[in-house]
């Protein structure tokens, strides 16, 4: 996955140097010496030229092929700053959760930040699954549709707001006004369903890509 | 010798032999030698220089504490230990430089506001003031980067929740968080970057510096009257008189600056910054540096994300237009009677949004928060473009001369400054 990935961006690197180098050259050369107009300029005083000259036409395309000139070498330098291959690499991550029991929550590791995995009570699913009170919510989303087993709720554990980790894993800690999740930096409330209920965060916590592996193993990523 | 050679003469040889050729003594002389200044400049005057000062301080200590410091996640909170208490000095050199931020800032912040009272971003100051902007942009965005550098608690949380701001741009937003990270959390390749762009900006504001002075030195130094000098009696130059009191008043906040950096090093600096960052706990309570806590006030003060991003950057980019929105032609608020006092009320209004950036978002602070953010914008985008428009300014001085003799012995030497003018 990662070897295609670092083979397509040659390749795109490639094409790009081709344009750059080769491409943008040609066509200004062919279009350059073909143009009757601007042949027939080459004659005129350049005093009295009025409207779009040849030397227009020359600054146009010079500066076209120099943005993309630009654009190529600069585009390694900032792609550089994007995840590396070893960073995505680290895509994915097993979690036994056999030892969590219900109405707890425990706190795995995945891409260097954490995911919550509360195992839930049916007292809690069923205050999450109220009828149709999710089209009333700020980022509207059902229970169902964010789960693959009702009693499990798999969250990304970053407050979608500016990225705090939010409070109501670990037991005694603040669950917020939804009995779910509570962010201390900016005072976001999220039920049990992760979903936000109050507070300034636009969106729902994430639920990241995952699937039961076995009945006690989780796959993140 | 081509038309543009230097003429000036210089009794040293090697002094001359090195003008001739590249004119860079002719070139101090010019600038801060007879540099002609308004010879009324008062004592928030000093507070470029100061600047100045600040900033060359800081790039010392810093290259000494580059040499200290490993910028690895792992080593990156334990060399900063290491460096203040077994380092020779390593302790002043990192409480110079931490009290030195702020420090600077200060001296910025008068700095800017003295340029707000006195109407110096006018025309023709366009540029000197637009560039000072953009040193304070600059100076932004370097400290808040070296504040990650010592991996606490409060760098890798105030890192994410800042860098998380541009999340809030629709559609790229998330693409770009990532990217700036180097990863999908505040993690080892975002430390590195910050640590080589830490090093590398306070280069980009000595050249941004070299410019903002440049275009100060083409249109001449704006003064308290805010009457362009009529004749050299208006004027004194820039050495000795300036040199002087540029280096007293550097002195000055110097005292106050060693004061702090030796009887309270850490009184700004919050406790979680002593305490390595960890990813998967965040403190009770994230607060900025004091420096950034009215633009965090801000940000805070918006019920949605995206507006309260838009309204931070906002008003901070509202001063790139602000020459443009002050309709008035009178430059000091001295001679404006109205002017005066809604500048007072924007200092006192900045300062509110200070303290309200320094607590939770509850109660009191979120509708102090909201009144404080709207007077923000009312002044610069509804208040400045309109009194300038009705406000009945005093009348103004004719000469600085005569302003300044004016206010030092009444209509007596108003009359001798008017004989002294006639000869």
């Amino acid at each position: 996955m990662a070897a295609t990935l670092i083979l397509y961006k040659s390749e795109y690197y490639l094409f790009l140097n081709s344009v750059d180098y080769f491409i943008t050259p040609m066509l200004f050369t062919i279009v350059t010496f073909n143009c009757p107009k601007i042949k027939e300029e080459q004659h005129m005083d350049s005093a009295v030229k009025k409207g779009a000259t040849r030397r227009d036409f020359l600054y146009l395309t010079a500066g076209a092929m120099g943005a993309v000139g630009v654009g190529s070498a600069a585009w390694p330098l900032i792609d550089s700053m994007n995840p590396a291959a070893d960073t995505l690499a680290m895509a994915s991550t097993d979690v036994d959760i056999s030892k969590v029991p219900v109405g707890q929550a425990i706190i795995a590791v995945w891409r260097g930040a954490p995911v919550f995995i509360r195992h839930r009570t049916p007292d809690e699913i069923a205050s999450v699954r109220k009828d149709n009170e999710w089209e009333t919510l700020r980022d509207p989303q059902k229970d169902e549709d964010r789960v693959t087993k009702a009693e499990w709720i798999i969250l990304k554990g970053v407050c979608t707001h500016l990225g705090c980790i939010p409070l109501g894993t670990k037991p005694g800690q603040p669950r917020g006004d939804f009995n779910g999740w509570f962010c201390p930096c900016h005072g976001s409330h999220y039920d049990v369903s992760g979903r936000v209920r109050k507070g300034p965060a636009p969106k729902n916590l994430h639920v990241p890509e995952y699937k039961f592996v076995t009945d006690t193993l989780v796959r993140i990523g | 010798m081509a038309g543009h050679a230097p003429t000036e003469k210089f009794d040293n040889k090697t002094i001359q032999w090195i003008n001739d050729r590249l004119p860079i003594f002719s070139m101090m002389q010019n600038e801060y030698g007879k540099f002609p200044a308004p010879k009324n400049f008062n004592y928030f005057w000093n507070f470029g220089a100061i600047a100045m000062a600040m900033l060359g301080i800081m790039i010392a200590t810093g290259i000494f504490l580059a040499m200290n410091y490993t910028p690895h996640t792992t080593m990156a909170f334990e060399s900063i230990e290491r460096m203040t208490r077994d380092v020779n000095y390593g302790w002043l050199m990192r409480y110079v430089h931490m009290n030195g931020a702020s420090f600077f800032f200060i001296a910025v912040y008068v700095h800017i506001f003295r340029g707000l009272y006195y109407g110096s971003y006018k025309k023709p100051r366009e540029m000197v003031w637009i560039f000072g902007v953009v040193i304070m942009l600059l100076m932004m965005a370097t400290a808040f980067m070296g504040y990650a550098l010592p991996w606490s608690q409060m760098s890798g949380w105030g890192v994410t929740v800042i860098t998380s701001l541009f999340s809030a741009i629709p559609l790229v937003g998330d693409g770009l968080v990532t990217w700036l990270w180097g990863g999908f959390s505040v993690d080892n390749p975002t430390l590195n970057r910050f640590y080589a762009l830490h090093f590398l900006l306070p280069f980009v504001i000595c050249a941004v510096v070299f410019v903002h002075v440049w275009a100060l030195h083409v249109t001449g130094s704006n003064n308290p009257t805010g009457v362009e000098p009529k004749s050299e009696k208006d004027t004194v130059p820039f050495h000795p008189y300036y040199t002087a009191k540029d280096s007293y008043g550097t002195v000055v906040f110097l005292t106050f600056f060693f004061a702090m950096v030796f009887f309270a090093p850490l009184a700004l600096t919050e406790p979680d910054h002593f305490r390595q960052f960890d990813p998967m706990q965040t403190p009770p309570h994230i607060v900025p540096e004091w420096y950034f806590l009215p633009f965090y006030a801000i940000l805070r003060s918006i019920p949605s994300k995206l507006l309260g991003v838009c309204a931070m950057f906002g008003s901070i980019l509202t001063l790139f237009v602000l020459p443009w929105l002050d309709t008035s032609r009178v430059r000091s608020a001295y001679f404006r009677p109205i002017y005066k006092w809604i500048f007072w009320i924007l200092v006192v209004d900045c300062f509110a949004l200070g303290v309200v950036g320094a607590h939770r978002p509850e109660g009191i602070y979120v509708v102090i928060g909201r009144i404080a953010t709207f007077y923000y914008f009312l002044h610069f985008w509804i208040l400045l473009p309109i009194i300038g428009k009705f406000e009945r300014p005093l009348p103004l001085p004719t000469s600085i001369t005569a302003a300044v003799l004016q206010k030092r012995g009444g209509a007596a030497a108003h009359a001798a400054a008017a004989t002294a003018e006639k000869h």
